[in-house]
C-alpha cells in the first residue's frame, strides 16, 4: 500500500476542486454537486487514515457521512426544485430577493 | 510496492481529472456523468484502502442513487445551459485567487508539517467486512445508527413536503381573499 501522503495529497486536490466548483459555477445542481465532491475527498481521508491507524471507525464514520449527504441530496434537490418553479431559474444570481 | 504506486497514480489521474471535468463542463449532464465516473474511482481507493463494504457503499449510494436523482432533477429542470452572464464581475477572479490561497494552504500543511507519519503494517483478515462493519455499528454505534433513521424519516418528509403542489391550499387562499374583500 502507498504512503499515507499521497492520500491526504490527493484528497486536498479533489476538496480544492470541489470549493473552486463551488465559488466559480452559477448553476446551483453544479454547486450541489461541488458539496458532494467535497464531502467525498473528506470520505476518502476517513478511510485512508482508518487503513493507517488500523481501526474500523473511520469507517463507520464515513457510513454516517454518506447517510447524511444522501438525506441532504434529497431535501437540497426539492430546494432546487421549488426555486425553479417560482423563479423559472437555478441560477444562483438570479436568487437575490434579499437584495437591498 | 511499484505496481501499487502505478496503479494508485493512474486512478489519481482519473479522479482528478473527472473532477476537473465536472468543474468545467457547460453542460449540467456532462457533469454529472464526470461525477460518477469520479465516485466509482474513490470506490475503487477504497478497495485498495481495505474497505470493501465501503466501496461498495459507495457505488450504490453516491454513483448510483445521488446522481440517479442529480441526472433526473437536470433533466426534469432542463437545466443543463445557463446563460453564461454574470451579474457579480469580480466574483470568478475572486473565487479563484481564494482556491490558488487554500490550495497553497494546503501544500504547505502537507509537504511543510513536522513528524512523519507511521509506517503502514498489514490488517488482520477480514478488516472493513461487512461483517466486522456491521459488529461495529450495531454494539458501538448503534445510538447512531438510530438516529440516522430519524434523519433519513425527516428528509423524506421535508422532499415531500417541500415539491407538494399546493394547488388546494391557493386555491382555499383566493376564497378566503374573496371572502374577506366581499366584507
Amino acid at each position: 500500500m502507498v504512503s499515507i501522503d499521497y492520500y491526504l495529497a490527493l484528497s486536498a486536490v479533489l476538496f480544492i476542486i470541489g470549493a473552486m466548483g463551488f465559488l466559480i459555477r452559477r448553476n446551483a445542481i453544479i454547486i450541489f454537486m461541488s458539496v458532494e465532491l467535497m464531502l467525498n475527498s473528506a470520505n476518502l481521508l476517513f478511510i485512508a487514515y482508518a487503513r493507517m491507524y488500523e481501526s474500523l471507525n473511520g469507517q463507520i464514520f464515513v457510513f454516517f457521512v454518506m447517510a447524511v449527504a444522501a438525506a441532504e441530496v434529497a431535501v437540497g434537490l426539492a430546494l432546487i426544485v421549488v426555486i425553479f418553479r417560482t423563479k423559472h431559474s437555478i441560477d444562483v444570481d438570479e436568487i437575490n430577493l434579499l437584495k437591498g | 510496492m511499484i505496481p501499487d504506486i502505478i496503479l494508485f497514480a493512474i486512478l489519481a489521474v482519473v479522479a482528478v481529472a473527472s473532477a476537473l471535468g465536472m468543474l468545467l463542463s457547460r453542460d449540467a449532464v456532462y457533469s454529472a456523468l464526470n461525477l460518477i465516473l469520479n465516485f466509482a474511482t474513490v470506490a475503487v481507493f477504497y478497495l485498495l484502502l481495505d474497505a470493501p463494504f465501503i466501496a461498495l457503499t459507495q457505488v450504490t449510494v453516491y454513483a448510483g442513487a445521488i446522481m440517479v436523482l442529480f441526472l433526473f432533477v437536470i433533466m426534469l429542470l432542463g437545466a443543463e445551459r445557463l446563460r453564461t452572464k454574470s451579474t457579480l464581475s469580480w466574483q470568478q477572479p475572486a473565487a479563484i485567487i481564494l482556491g490558488i490561497i487554500l490550495l497553497l494552504e494546503a501544500i504547505y500543511v502537507i509537504f511543510f508539517r513536522p513528524g512523519t507519519q507511521p509506517e503502514v503494517g498489514e490488517v488482520a483478515a477480514g478488516f472493513g467486512s461487512p461483517a466486522a462493519v456491521g459488529e461495529l455499528l450495531f454494539n458501538k454505534y448503534l445510538l447512531p445508527f438510530e438516529v440516522t433513521s430519524i434523519l433519513l424519516l425527516a428528509a423524506i418528509v421535508g422532499a415531500i413536503v417541500l415539491t407538494l403542489r399546493r394547488d388546494k391550499s391557493q386555491e382555499a387562499d383566493v376564497e378566503t381573499e374573496n371572502v374577506n374583500g366581499i366584507d
